[in-house]
This record gives C-alpha cells, structure tokens and sequence, in this order.
C-alpha cells in the first residue's frame, strides 16, 4: 500500500471528487434497485433464502428472483410472503387455491416441500388462508449460493463492518 | 506495472461476468426443450369421503398413477416438483385447486415411474359441494434449474366423478 496519502497532504479538490464518485457510484446502484422494483412489480425483487424448508430445491444462500402481475395466483408456484406483523418474508408453494366467484379474492395454502405440514401454523393467529396483498411477489429465476454473503453479514455483523471498512478504505487510497 | 490487488480485481470481474454469461445461456437455452411427456392417473378407491367437524367436506382416495417426464430434463434442471392437482368449481369459487399428491424427481433415470399410493394431502372443499361433483385431475410440473428461469407446466388428464354421497357417517 504504497499510495497511502498522509493526512496533512490531502488537497481539497481530489477530495471532492472523490465524494462525488462515490456519490454516483451509490445512486446507480440506488437508481438500478429501484428500476428493479418497478420492473418486476415487487418491493423486493431479489430475496435471500433462509431456510431449509425448500430443499432440495432451495437451499440456504441461495437467491431468488421474484415478479409480481395481476395473473391470479394458482397451485403450484413458489410464492413468498408475509405474515400479519412480522418482517421475515417465507418461500414456500401454493399448494391449495380457491377463487371466489364474486369478488375474484383467492385464499391460498403454502407448504415447504422439505416440511411434513402445511403452512397453516405460521399464519398468524386464527388465520387459515392466505390472500394476495399478504404475497410479495413469485419466484420466477433463481442463482445458487449467491445470498450466503447476505446470511454471514446478517448472522455474524463483524464481517458486515470489516467488509465496510475495507471498501472505504480502498476508495480513499484509491486513485481513480 | 500492475499491482496483486488490481490484477485479482480484474481477474474477479471476467471471472464474475462469465460466471453470469454462462447461467444466463444456460437458462436461455432451456427455453428451446420442447417436452412430450405422458402420463395417466385413475381413483382407485375413495377411502373416505366425509363433512368434517367444522363444516367442510373431506375425500381421501387412493391414486394410480403412471408417468414419463424424462423430456422434461435438461442438463441445466435440478429436479422436477410434480404434484396432481384436483381441479373444480362450486357455486361460490370459480376455481378450486387441490394438490392432492406431489413428488420431487432428481435424476432423469428416476423420471418414469408408476406408484399406487393415498393422497398425500385431503380434498377438502370450503363448504359442502363435494357430493356427486365432476372433478378434473391435472398433472403440474415445475422444472427447478440449476440456475435461472424456472419453468412451469400442467398437462389435464382424466376426470371422475363423487359419488353422491358420504361413504362415512361424519
């Protein structure tokens, strides 16, 4: 690390550019995640899997690529959800819909394929469906062990911060 | 003239954007598999066919059920999810899906196969419709990829018929 500038040499003006770089780095990065979530129609459009309750098909770190449109949701997709006041968002498969005539509404039933039972336990209280504002998005593509970083910065925050501190400090000895 | 750290930035990037060329031509490439597969379902027997305790009508049968979905493998599919879904209307739903029974496939060589068995989950109905009501069975699959697009498919088979009533007292 021979570019290490000493503190008392650092001029105004490379500084500032400097920021600047690295200001638009953080707004492509921004503008592209944002761009993501109006394409595919989710408010997440990629989802880490946490669990193992998908194997083989899912495994944990893996990721997933969802997609929300109006098509009514059927049996057999793998959809991710959330309950009624919690934040986790579950990957599992509809394995039972009904459609209602009238209003068009869809109560659904999800399981994990490696679990023995249904969903109906993680629903919250005396909830015994799903519906559609309660389905983030479907999974549509997938990528293997891509996520497990996202598991180890959350599961183990040090790695999350040493990970920061390295990438700044390479962008302030950075010459570009 | 280049340092350590700039020459393995540089090797990570290629190594990184060919890693994401060739999952993408992989997925690309699935879309080209035209599958024909065959398969064949019959009820053997209603085991039980009842109104459960909070008001639903409850049927748990017996299937036979033979397939061949070894067209539906790629050198890019993980496995195939096949389930058989019972499909039907009532006067309040326009649809109903069930899935009945399901299966994951992880080789192609395990891909054909015939089995007897009891579904795997019940048909239970949101009401009482079930009595002498046309149901249709449909098989679903669901190719998982190694990487990207993952792709689905249902292909109808046959139909039977409830019969007209109970077959337990509930």
């Amino acid at each position: 690390m021979d570019r290490i500038k000493f503190l008392g040499d650092v001029k105004i003006r490379p500084t500032l550019i400097q920021l600047l770089n690295l200001g638009m780095i953080i707004c492509s990065a921004l503008m592209i995640w944002k761009g993501l979530m109006c394409i595919t129609g989710c408010e997440s459009p990629v989802v880490v899997v946490l669990t193992g309750s998908m194997e083989p098909g899912f495994k944990r770190g893996d990721i997933l690529f969802l997609h929300m449109n109006k098509e009514p949701i059927r049996a057999g997709e793998i959809v991710v959800y959330n309950v009624d006041g919690r934040d986790i968002p579950i990957v599992h498969r509809v394995i039972k819909a009904h459609e209602r005539r009238d209003t068009g509404e869809i109560d659904i039933l999800t399981k994990g394929d490696n679990n023995q039972v249904d969903d109906i336990t993680l629903y919250s209280g005396g909830q015994l469906w799903l519906n559609l504002h309660h389905i983030i998005g479907r999974a549509i593509g997938y990528l293997p062990y891509v996520g497990y970083l996202t598991i180890i910065m959350t599961e183990m925050p040090i790695v999350k911060y040493l990970l920061i501190g390295v990438l700044a400090l390479l962008v302030i000895t950075s010459e570009e | 003239m280049h340092s350590a750290v700039q020459r393995a930035n540089t090797a990570a990037t290629i190594a990184a954007i060919l890693l994401a060329t060739i999952c993408a031509a992989a997925s690309f490439l699935d879309a080209f598999n035209s599958p024909s597969l065959q398969a064949h379902v019959q009820v053997v027997k209603i085991n039980r066919f009842r109104r459960q305790l909070d008001g639903n009508d409850e049927v748990k049968m017996t299937l036979k059920m033979s397939m061949d979905l070894t067209s539906l493998f790629t050198w890019n599919t993980k496995q195939v999810f096949v389930f058989l879904a019972a499909e039907y209307e009532t006067d309040t739903n326009s649809l109903n899906q069930v899935s009945l029974w399901d299966h994951i496939v992880q080789e192609k060589e395990r891909a054909s196969f015939q089995v007897k068995v009891p579904t795997k989950y019940p048909l239970i109905d949101q009401g009482t419709n079930l009595r002498g009501k046309k149901v249709g069975l449909v098989l679903h699959w669901h190719i998982m990829p190694i990487s990207g697009r993952m792709i689905q498919g249902k292909m109808p088979l046959s139909n039977f018929s409830l019969p007209d009533s109970y077959t337990t007292r509930s």
